[in-house]
């Protein structure tokens, strides 16, 4: 494609969208924009619920535990390279605690 | 730009504020009750921009904000993160708060940060080092802070200090205010089989800047004795109500923050945690 | 007995390693299971942040399997920093090498997405350009114009179908076909959005956020896809508040 032709489909397009963004919808005002849903993952100062759990069973990654408890979505999901999707066994030499 | 309306805010009232969470912000704005004041996680609000921020400025319009840091481990063994530093001036700088506290704990070692508060021994090591962070803390960010009491789950074998000496030490040294955090002195007195009643005796009171109240779990130790987890996930239990009252009798009227971070109950259920806290405080004014 | 903050903290982080000693009840009782408050502390709460920061790996591995991952994440990854918004950026690199999961091979690209999503959240705010500057440059200067893009786009490129497998997950979408997939995440006002990008889009996006000239990114989306539509993908740019500048090289 030569330059002109480049330049000029560039152009083209730039105005039709901007015909299309036209039709979007005015942006909300700045107050209403501090409504809405808050993105989690936060600081606090609390602690975690009592002494026995997650911090203290040694990870179980022996054998077959992954399978077992698999209940995941990924089972649903079957695409090429995917193998089924199931989860597989853990194999010995995985990270350990 | 200079906002006049921040000018109300100074001080924090020496009534009732919350633990500020996203879900409660248009409750806030349309039917705050008896909370007058905010406090935000500082972390919380280190990003660059988007809702966090925005949310934190429109509230900073209509409530007086306490800064409450917890994750700079002031307690920590390494030099404190000049980054986390320069966030927490930046912070302080736009949002002027009425208040900025920080904990007696350390949270990072070798740069791994472990998002808990974690035990200090009261030694003078441990003084001399958390002196001299607080002195960098306050010469950085500008401005007093204010250092909050720990939950002890249990104890060192080296300290030498009682906690209320080592407090009393610290605000001496650097000129620091200090957070009375009530809830954790009936954690902490009841998890090592002391007296509240005589720590907040204790308590260098003529220093408290501001009061936390907040709701606790219970567990056991390996001997079947009561072992409490500063967890707030719940109301603010009865005696730690009453040991309250204690310290407003004897210290006077203070700004007091129900903290409420787990299971985040709906506004009414928090608000009236607020209220029975402004009952308290109206006791003796 | 002295406890350093190093030994603590193996400790804390460890399960099968001893409790330090010099710890106790206060009443000279060895501290016990007191210190696994901490251990408990730190276990959860890292886990709740990788939760929240990771809700579609969480819903493909499943709640179980996804406790024990975070368990072995959060270990060989503490966070770097205490802005706990930000944690979890090891993830992608650090599913590509994990062994339970490895035949999952679109996870670690999954994790990108989310990743991206968080930041887009958080990124700072800037003013969309005005269209009437848009509109008033000539052809020539226009193609010649680098595009500032909004601080919070992202751009995720993939040979796995992430967007499919996003709103599959997220949003009820229909069941993911394979297929790449290029997503961009555009933040209209304050709430990220992933959207799947047009054949082009991918290649288009990349060669701006690049520094690429407007002409330049129109060809390379050309090269990429003879279907490229420059003005759709424009007007979901202008539409969404993502073009923040015009940097004009003639």
């Amino acid at each position: 494609m030569s330059n002109m032709k480049t330049s000029l489909a560039v152009a083209g397009a730039v105005a039709a969208a901007l015909t299309a963004s036209m039709t979007a919808p005015a942006h909300a005002q700045a107050k209403e924009k501090c409504y809405g849903v808050s993105l989690a993952g936060k600081n606090d100062c609390a602690a975690g619920p009592g002494t026995t759990c997650a911090g203290t069973s040694t990870v179980d990654y022996q054998g077959n535990a992954w399978t077992l408890v698999d209940a995941g979505t990924c089972a649903e999901i079957e695409l090429p390279d995917d193998r089924m999707g199931s989860l597989e066994p853990l194999e010995r030499d995985l990270p350990a605690g | 730009m200079l906002d006049a309306s921040n000018h109300h805010f100074d001080r924090l009232p020496a009534a009732p504020g919350v633990g500020y969470k996203p879900q409660h912000f248009s409750d806030l704005l349309e039917n705050a009750g008896s909370v007058e004041w905010l406090e935000i996680h500082a972390e919380n609000y280190m990003g660059d921009g988007g809702r966090p921020l925005a949310q934190l400025r429109h509230l900073s319009e209509r409530f007086a904000i306490s800064v409450h840091g917890v994750g700079l481990s002031i307690g920590g063994e390494g030099r404190l993160d000049p980054d986390h530093l320069a966030r927490l001036k930046h912070l302080v700088g736009w949002t002027k708060p009425a208040s900025f506290s920080e904990h007696l704990a350390w949270s990072t070692h070798d740069s791994a940060f472990l998002n808990d508060l974690l035990p200090l021994p009261y030694t003078d090591e441990t003084l001399t080092r958390v002196a001299e962070h607080i002195d960098e803390v306050q010469e950085v960010v500008g401005r007093q802070m204010l250092l909050e009491n720990p939950s002890s789950y249990l104890a060192f074998d080296e300290s030498t200090y009682e906690e209320t000496d080592f407090l009393r030490e610290v605000a001496k040294r650097t000129g620091c205010g200090l957070l009375l955090d009530v809830n954790n002195v009936f954690v902490s007195a009841t998890n090592l089989e002391t007296d509240p009643v005589s720590y907040i005796d204790a308590f260098p009171l003529d220093l408290v800047g501001e009061i936390h109240l907040a709701g606790h779990d219970e567990d056991h130790d390996d001997h079947g004795k009561p072992l409490l987890i500063d967890s707030h996930g719940r109301e603010v239990a009865e005696p730690v109500w009453t040991l309250y009252e204690h310290v407003i009798a004897k210290g006077g009227a203070r700004p007091s923050l129900i903290e409420w971070d787990n299971d985040v109950p709906d506004w009414p259920t928090l608000e009236a945690e607020a209220a029975r806290a402004a009952k308290i405080l109206e006791t003796v004014v | 007995m002295i406890v350093d903050q190093g030994t603590f903290r193996r400790a804390v982080l460890s399960p099968e390693v001893d409790r330090p000693e010099g710890l106790s009840n206060g009443h000279g009782q060895p501290a016990g299971r007191r210190f696994d408050v901490y251990r408990n502390n730190v276990a959860v709460s890292l886990t709740e942040a990788l939760e929240t920061a990771f809700p579609v790996i969480r819903k493909l591995v499943g709640e179980a399997n996804f406790k024990l991952l975070a368990g072995a994440f959060l270990r060989q990854h503490p966070p770097s920093s205490p802005l706990m918004m930000y944690y979890g950026t090891e993830m992608p690199a650090f599913l590509e090498g994990f062994g339970p999961t490895s035949n999952l091979g679109y996870l670690p690209d999954v994790a990108r997405l989310e990743l991206a999503l968080r930041e887009s959240y958080h990124a700072a705010d800037a003013a969309p350009i005005d269209p009437a500057r848009l509109q008033a440059l000539p052809p020539d200067q226009l193609m010649a114009s680098t595009v500032s893009l909004a601080p919070s786009l992202r751009l995720i490129r993939s040979r796995w179908p992430i967007f499919a497998i996003w709103a599959f997950n997220m949003n009820n979408g229909p069941k993911p076909q394979a297929g790449a997939e290029d997503v961009v995440i555009l933040r209209a006002e304050m709430d990220p959005e992933p959207i799947l990008l047009p054949p082009g889009g991918g290649a288009f996006l990349a060669a701006l956020l690049d520094g690429a000239t407007l002409g330049t990114a129109f060809e390379t989306g050309m090269g990429e896809a003879e279907a490229f539509d420059l003005s759709q993908i424009l007007a979901i740019l202008i539409g969404a508040n993502a073009i923040a500048d015009l940097g004009e090289t003639l």
